[in-house]
């Protein structure tokens, strides 16, 4: 078996702890795992890719274009934009919060309605899922912990080999304990909402 | 992050976090950087757990400085490691190439880190040419694990050669993450050692250096034997096959995995090559494939050994035009070695989404007193003809819209020299932007080629007092507080006013009015000013929980749509609404009052 994950997003919406969380997970399960991380200047509000992959005989940090088995989309203009990594039948799980681009809020650019983004990733993908993490995060107490719901939404994906309980041991091992509880909340929120949507 | 000082146990690893457990480890007690992407990791743990892992550990003024230092700790019998990016050990190249004929005492490893497909950097040059330019020997890991492990094989080898040697990473290997199996720390390297004087090996004047090139050449031959017989180079596959492919560094990771039956050479140890091992491995193959990123360094040494060899086995690589010289390759790639040996198809990739989708560069942050900077000046130079020669740093993103204040970007500390040129060459008034970090790394010996040479150009210092793009290092404008050691900052004015610079202003760069009239009078000066824009990186202040500002919102009753704040500023934290008014994202918004200072009818307000 081997599983692969792509995780995209904006710096500052908490890809690279999802990605620690979901790959110490990995790890913990007895899986080879190899990842890839961005740092450095695309940190400053641009786009960001981990690659998350595992199973017997992994070593490639990075994975073909077309390969993963699951995208994680923290925000849907980065979701659409990173359809590439994915092939029709790799499982798609879309924020649909945006995050706009400076040139967006200035008035430079437009940001599509996200409602367009989803119709248009549906038409390449017929495993599109879609969250408002956000909203489920504030609900579970503020909005900071929306990258909670999206790993518990992560563990209702079917198929994905990784068990729930497993996935909330390392996000508690990953989180400020002061957060805890927070954090805890938004990943069943997410969970169940996945679920349901199943 | 997994606590790299414990004693046993596996920890999923970045690279660089493997490399720094790989130090501990390896019993190292001095270790020095200037800070660079993909290095950077390593110099923010140590700069946390250097004193509790037992080793001393510095940011140095610049990787020149840290190369140095380095070396004198290992010349002293003190087991050192210099570690940088690619291009930060051209700036360390004059000692790296001296150092190797005099050689070390205490094991000492250089690392570069090399960027391929330029994540972040200026260029994607390939150092494994450094190896055989200085005649270094070279190690190249593919994985976090290996990297780790390479470590500790590299002192082995520097000291068995009495040479520092290369340690060359790239970005997939300091930037992936990987399990990391930990083992015992050596506790039996001295902290500090003595330098035993030596004239004849040590004091570089011709008559030595004649002789020096000699024991350099003997090493490098040493260092061959150790290569042909190191485990660092290995092989992997089905060795039985007719088909065999020579590949090392991050390209070993995609061969191993996606290609199925063929041999596989795998290099570690790839400066001196292993020439007879290389030779055997290519008896008897009908084909060799090379498999690697940038230069064909192993492919054009693989048609040498094969030419001294007698060998003429078909070579495919870059040389033929099947796998490209730019760019880092993925496991796609192998794809294009379909046709030579048996690579594992990948699913069908989805195409493009028919909507347009915004672009998402990288860009200054909310707050970020470059802003103020770069708005101040585009004021005052309304109107006149300037070219701007910018810098590496955060405000080489001055480049983007609105601001358009990058013409010229080239090096560390390059803009100050290229501003010059231009005051002597061109009918252009010449500014240079650079970072407090940069003036200390290369700006001040431009500044006084400038006095000295009377070059008529303005230099813009972007004084946030730390090194904010690599990750927030402290810089000696911030002063030094680890370790267990502290000492005071050194003031930009001080020394700029000490080469006798006589326009210096310092100014408040979230104030643009004031900044940008006092610009103007420094575009107007015959001779050479000098601006210190001062304001704090806000992540840095973040971290440090300094941000003292209040958030501002906008009064609709005042707003009157001129949009002159997005115009000029562009701070991510400010909205423009349908109807042409502005609004303040709170949820950004770090209240630092630039907006305010541009605002021709003062709509801005505090939020209570």
């Amino acid at each position: 078996m081997k599983y692969s994950i792509q995780i995209v997003g904006v710096g500052g919406q908490g890809v690279l702890l999802a990605s620690m969380v979901l790959g110490n997970a990995a790890m913990a399960a007895g899986y080879d795992v190899a990842m890839s991380e961005v740092h450095g200047m695309a940190q400053r509000g641009g786009s960001v890719l981990c690659t998350l992959r595992f199973g017997e005989g992994t070593i490639s940090p990075l994975e073909a274009a077309g390969g993963a088995d699951l995208l994680l989309g923290f925000e849907p203009a980065e979701t659409c934009r990173n359809l590439g990594l994915c092939n029709k039948d790799t499982k798609v799980i879309m924020n649909l919060d945006p995050v706009y681009p400076s040139m967006v809020a200035a008035g430079f650019e437009t940001y599509p309605e996200v409602q367009s983004l989803v119709d248009a990733a549906k038409k390449l993908n017929d495993n599109i899922m879609t969250i408002g993490a956000t909203n489920l995060a504030l609900e579970a107490g503020k909005a900071v912990a929306a990258n909670a719901v999206m790993i518990g939404a992560v563990a209702a994906v079917e198929g994905f080999p990784l068990s729930k309980d497993l996935l909330l041991e390392k996000l508690k091992e990953n989180v400020p304990p002061k957060f805890l509880e927070l954090n805890l909340k938004a990943f069943n929120l997410g969970y169940e909402f996945m679920k349901n949507k199943a | 992050m997994a606590n790299l000082l414990s004693d046993g146990g596996k920890a999923l690893l970045l690279g660089n976090e493997a490399i720094t457990r790989g130090l501990i480890e390896s019993g190292v007690r001095f270790a020095s950087t200037y800070p660079g992407t993909p290095s950077s990791e390593v110099g923010n743990i140590l700069e946390k757990i250097s004193q509790d892992a037992g080793l001393y550990f510095e940011f140095s003024v610049n990787e020149k400085v840290a190369l140095e230092t380095s070396a004198a700790a290992a010349v002293s019998g003190v087991r050192s490691f210099t570690f940088m990016k690619h291009v930060g050990l051209n700036a360390a190249a004059d000692p790296l190439m001296t150092l190797a004929y005099s050689g070390v005492r205490g094991g000492m490893l250089i690392m570069t880190a090399d960027d391929p497909s330029a994540h972040s950097s200026q260029n994607e040059q390939d150092n494994r040419y450094y190896a055989p330019l200085s005649l270094m020997p070279m190690i190249e890991p593919s994985t976090p694990a290996e990297a780790k492990d390479m470590v500790a094989a590299g002192y082995e080898i520097s000291e068995k050669l009495s040479m520092p040697v290369l340690f060359r990473t790239t970005t997939r290997v300091n930037h992936a993450r990987g399990i990391v199996q930990f083992s015992e720390s050596r506790q039996d390297t001295p902290l500090k050692g003595h330098f035993e004087k030596d004239d004849r090996r040590f004091v570089c004047v011709p008559a030595n250096a004649k002789l020096n090139r000699l024991t350099l050449l003997e090493r490098n031959a040493q260092a061959a034997e150790l290569s042909e017989t190191s485990p660092l180079n290995f092989i992997d596959g089905d060795a039985d096959s007719d088909v065999g492919i020579i590949t090392s560094g991050v390209a070993y990771t995609y061969v191993k995995e996606f290609i199925k039956g063929a041999a596989i050479l795998k290099l570690g140890f790839t400066y001196p090559l292993p020439e007879k091992k290389i030779a055997d491995f290519i008896k008897g193959k009908k084909r060799i494939v090379v498999v690697e990123e940038l230069e064909p360094y192993l492919e054009d040494n693989i048609y040498r050994i094969m030419g001294m060899n007698g060998l003429n086995v078909p070579v495919i690589g870059k040389r033929d035009g099947t796998l490209p010289r730019q760019w880092e390759f993925s496991p796609e790639t192998m794809t294009k070695l379909a046709s030579y040996v048996n690579v594992e198809k990948f699913p069908e990739p989805l195409g493009k989404v028919d909507v347009e989708l915004p672009a998402r560069p990288p860009t200054l942050c909310v707050g970020c007193p470059h802003r103020g900077t770069f708005a101040a000046m585009k004021k005052a130079a309304a109107g006149k003809n300037v070219v701007y020669a910018s810098d590496i740093g955060c405000y080489t993103l001055g480049a983007q819209a609105p601001f358009r204040m990058a013409d010229f970007v080239l090096c560390m500390g390059g803009g100050a020299g290229v501003a010059g040129g231009f005051a002597e060459s061109t009918d252009q008034k010449a500014v240079a932007f650079l970072g407090d970090s940069t003036f200390f790394h290369s700006g001040i010996q431009p500044l006084i080629s400038a006095k000295f040479n009377n070059h008529k150009l303005t230099m813009v210092i972007l004084d946030n007092r730390i090194t904010a793009m690599t990750g927030q290092q402290p810089n000696p404008g911030t002063g030094r507080d680890f370790g267990g050691i502290k000492t005071e900052s050194v003031s930009i004015e001080d020394i700029v006013r000490g080469i006798g610079v006589e326009f210096v202003e310092v100014v408040n760069a979230f104030d643009v009015k004031t900044t940008s009239k006092i610009m103007k009078d420094a575009l107007e000066y015959d001779g050479v000013s000098v601006i210190i824009s001062k304001g704090p990186c806000q992540i840095d202040a973040k971290k440090r929980k300094t941000l003292s500002g209040k958030q501002l919102s906008v009064d609709p009753e005042k707003c009157i749509k001129c949009q002159t704040c997005v115009k000029n500023i562009a701070c991510p934290a400010l909205i423009k609404k349908e109807d042409g008014s502005i609004e303040t994202d709170l949820t950004q918004c770090v209240g630092c009052g630039m907006c305010a200072s541009v605002c021709p009818k003062d709509a801005f307000k505090e939020v209570q």
